[in-house]
């Protein structure tokens, strides 16, 4: 198979003598850095702790749900099981996936800058992460909350004993973590571009995760408010949600789906920035209708604002209102579909190749179309009565996120893996891995569509026996996709000493953080750039290499 | 060349150097405009974080009062109009001082920028002070929500100019409260915040920090002074004002 | 690019003096008069309206002159529009349910 890649000679290649890695040594120099590129490490490290914590409690819920009876776990034990996964995955993963560890890394180098705006406050958001994660696994040592990720009142205010506050509060401070993480974002885009970067110079990555950081200003503060609220209920009962005091509670789920609608879009549109990157380097094309491309995200994200009470259409809302957010629900699918077309234009003609991340990209658009797809389903309002609190709502949202946005996460690490370590990571086992997740995830969650259309509600851990079949190859599927995931956490790591030398730009893309060395040194750039060329310009690329003398080590 | 002049170029470059680079520059940076610039921008973005943040507290107040007006009305003509609207001018006067407190950070009067410190944080503290007045009331009349709330007050009122609500509705006085104390007390939290940065800042102040041309930290702290000014602007027409005047 | 950015409209170096504050502030105090004063006079439904545009007058003048936004970028002025709107679709969006749950079932 033909590759794209071009390495330097191994006989004679090393890593260059200095950089981010080596420049300061001990603790103290991790601890206390104020280099985004150390700081996105940290972040990677973490969130990869979170990630497998989350995967282990799907995996008890996939194992429970291998027989119709609750024979494994109680319920108010299932319960924990589904809000820690939910909370953990959703707060202290997918949100800061893409934005803190390949977003903090790449995104002020692809500027020219040299760093973020905002540099301690980047390692505050690091530290209130951490937090927020002891918050969490303090919850669930001291014995677990149950309400689901949701906290739907009057359930979370009223009628349960479990660790409420304590979830709530990690919650709350994962939120200002991710509240930072975006301001830092916004004002790096707006004010630190190198000369001549204008704004339809910067690549499609950096308007993803700056219309994901409009999201995360904007809409996650109004979820920190609705937290401190459900902990004021539940410490004072003073009767805000609690309908025997003439409380409403769907006031708590407008105020929380107001933030959580957009935190959908937090979550996948840095993803789809990665996919842009990776569509276009693996096709050798420029991607196609960038003004397109740029604008959608925006949209998306603007959008994002006005459908989030079709989280609520049995709730008790009016039927004019969601009539309403029906038909804005159908508008905002509408820049989603705008990016997947551009990306399919990108495609054709392209000299396309498959190395791993392409095989990523490749699962994104499928999976992604699909899970978006059901989300247009389920959007209009005869459906959703049917199909809503079911198991066609858990594939759709695994499609987009797991199908989509984990994808696109494991996408970006491989494909920017070799600039951040300086390393290459073994391409037979990592198109492997590739294939055994796609495959893996194709059986744990398309049987999910179809126990939710014949009725088989979420939340619960005891079925009718006819649903069983589907449920067994769901988790069938699960344990495939656990080795997916685990693989790339072996060779990645091996690689980390015996993967082959990387050279500043093995994939030969475009983009500012290429043609510096890998891994880059501490202040990114020895003298700020001046951008002449636009994005995703492979002639000037060429006419670049063409001229250019590569030394490494 | 011999040392001396050595030694003298070597300084020259320094301070050369140091006017191009002040020791304010963080090195991330290209210019002291582009600092400025950016983290100014920063505090903006930080105000819009909190305008969503109070948004919720507005939306649970604007529901309810929809839903149990003549509760929200009674529960209102309890709050001490004098107090309230002293304290609403006791913070306008205290926005006043900070904005000449960043005027005369720009023109580099060291003195005058102590003073309207100073000045904000006496103002901001007689604000508290007021505050904790008007919270002991509400504990002495029984009108903290929970146990030890009394309906009293609403459904066999004193004053003849207020009317008697029904038990359920005088119970929906405590919604009132709830938001009122939940409200005022975010508020005053983000007051208490700003009051020890205002410390904070007078001391640095007074050792020079703001007044030889760097004047950013002082202008942004404005704009969070002034935002808490504006939360309180909107709290107090909408806790204290709901109904006046005489009814029917 | 050849059209003017957000970037290009830098805050003019502008410094706001005592003469504008203090205007400001007497405005302010008056405006804070008037909202007192009307709250006694029954105006029925207008009651709230009338006070929240007197509490809209006063920000406007805070953002403006005390926050300076009148003599900042378009960026800045952006940014505050951006937050007032998306403030605004909360507050509208969500009272359109409550509003039109009262209008019964279709």
């Amino acid at each position: 198979m033909s590759t794209i890649v071009r390495l330097p000679n191994q006989q004679d290649a090393t890593l260059p003598k200095r950089s981010y890695l080596n420049s300061e040594y001990g603790l103290k120099s991790w601890l206390l850095t104020g280099d985004h590129k150390r700081i996105a490490i940290l972040y990677l490290i973490s969130i990869t702790f979170f990630f497998f914590l989350g995967g282990a409690f799907a995996g008890l819920i996939r194992l429970e749900l291998l027989t119709p009876m609750p024979d494994l776990v109680a319920s108010d034990t299932y319960n924990k099981l589904f809000t820690m996964h939910g909370i953990i995955m959703v707060f202290l993963f997918l949100v800061p996936s893409v934005p803190a560890t390949i977003g903090n890394f790449v995104l002020p180098i692809m500027l020219g800058a040299r760093d973020l705006a905002f540099p301690k406050i980047n390692l505050l958001s690091w530290y209130l992460y951490i937090v927020a994660g002891i918050f969490t696994v303090s919850a669930l040592v001291l014995g677990g909350v149950d309400t689901g990720w949701t906290f739907t009142t009057p359930l979370s205010t009223h009628y349960l004993n479990t660790h409420v506050i304590t979830a709530a509060m990690g919650v709350f401070i994962a939120g200002f973590s991710s509240i930072f993480t975006g301001l830092n974002f916004i004002v790096t885009t707006h004010r630190m571009r190198a000369p001549g970067m204008t704004w339809f110079r910067i690549p499609l990555f950096v308007w993803s995760h700056y219309a994901a950081s409009i999201l995360m200003v904007l809409g996650t503060p109004v979820l920190a408010i609705t937290l401190v609220l459900v902990a004021l209920e539940r410490l004072f009962g003073i009767g805000v949600f609690d309908p025997s005091k003439g409380g409403d509670p769907l006031l708590f789920q407008h105020l929380f789906w107001f933030y959580s609608h957009p935190a959908v879009y937090i979550m996948i549109l840095p993803g789809m920035g990665v996919i842009s990157e990776v569509i276009s380097t693996f096709s050798r094309k420029r991607v196609f209708g960038y003004t397109a491309v740029a604008f959608s995200s925006v949209a998306i994200a603007v959008f994002g604002f006005f459908v989030w009470a079709h989280h609520m259409f049995i709730m008790g809302v009016s039927n004019y209102s969601a009539l309403v957010f029906s038909l804005l629900t159908m508008l905002v699918a509408v820049p989603s579909a705008i990016k997947i077309f551009n990306w399919a234009a990108t495609l054709y003609k392209g000299s396309i190749t498959f190395e791993t991340p392409m095989l990523y990209a490749f699962g994104f658009m499928g999976l992604f179309t699909i899970g978006g797809l059901t989300g247009v389903f389920l959007g209009s309002l005869g459906m959703d009565i049917h199909l809503t609190e079911t198991y066609f709502i858990v594939a759709h949202f695994h499609f987009v996120m797991v199908g989509g946005m984990l994808m696109a996460y494991l996408a970006g690490v491989h494909f920017w893996w070799p600039k951040i370590t300086g390393r290459m990571y073994p391409e037979g086992l990592s198109k492997l891995a590739a294939v055994v997740t796609f495959i893996g995830f194709i059986l744990t969650f398309f049987p999910q569509f179809i126990l939710g259309y014949l009725g088989m509600p979420r939340r619960y851990h005891a079925y009718p026996p006819e649903f069983q079949v589907l449920n067994v190859l769901s988790t069938a599927g699960a344990t495939v996709l656990g080795i997916g995931y685990l693989l790339p956490m072996i060779y990645m790591t091996w690689s980390l000493k015996y993967g082959a030398i990387a050279g500043s730009n093995p994939w030969q893309a475009t983009g500012l953080e290429w043609q510096i060395q890998s891994p880059p040194p501490t202040e990114n750039f020895l003298e700020i750039p001046v951008v002449d060329h636009e994005a995703y310009d492979y002639e000037w690329l060429a006419n670049k290499t063409q001229h250019e003398v590569t030394t490494v080590g | 060349m011999d040392s001396q002049t050595v030694a003298i170029r070597q300084q020259a470059e320094i301070e050369h150097h140091e006017h191009e680079h002040p020791p304010y520059l963080r090195h991330h940076f290209e210019t002291v405009e582009q600092q400025k610039e950016a983290v100014s921008f920063g505090m903006w973005l930080f105000l819009l974080t909190e305008i969503m943040f109070f948004g919720g507290l507005f939306m649970a107040y604007l529901l309810y009062r929809n839903w149990y007006y003549d509760a929200f009305v009674s529960a209102s003509n309890t709050l001490g109009i004098g107090l309230g609207t002293t304290n609403t001018a006791v913070l306008i006067l205290s926005s006043f001082t900070m904005a000449m407190g960043v005027y005369c950070a720009e023109m580099r009067n060291k003195r005058g920028l102590l003073i309207s410190l100073s000045a904000t944080i006496l103002l901001g503290l007689v604000f508290l002070g007021i505050k904790t007045i008007e919270y002991h009331e509400k504990y002495t009349e029984h009108h903290i929500p929970g146990a030890s709330f009394s309906i009293e007050d609403f459904t066999h009122p004193t004053d003849k100019r207020d009317v008697a609500l029904a038990p359920d509705m005088a119970q929906h006085a405590q919604i009132f409260f709830f938001l009122y104390f939940a409200m005022t007390g975010m508020h005053a939290l983000h007051m208490i915040i700003g009051i020890s940065i205002l410390f904070a800042l007078l001391y640095k102040a007074s050792k020079d920090a703001y007044t030889k041309g760097h004047t950013s930290t002082i202008d942004n702290f404005g704009l969070y002074w002034h935002f808490v000014d504006i939360v309180w602007i909107f709290l107090f027409p909408l806790l204290y004002l709901i109904s006046r005047h005489p009814l029917h | 690019m050849s059209h003017p950015t957000l970037e290009d409209a830098h805050a003019e170096p502008h410094i706001v003096g005592p003469k504008i504050y203090g205007l400001i502030l007497l405005a302010l105090l008056c405006l804070t008069a008037l909202t007192t004063g009307i709250a006694f006079v029954n105006l029925g439904v207008f009651s709230p309206i009338v006070a929240l545009a007197i509490a809209t007058i006063k920000m406007v003048l805070v953002i403006l002159f005390f926050m300076h936004v009148k003599y900042s970028s378009r960026l800045v002025k952006l940014t505050v529009g951006a937050g007032f709107f998306t403030f605004l679709v909360l507050i509208t969006m969500t009272l359109s349910d409550y509003i039109s749950r009262a209008w019964g079932l279709w």
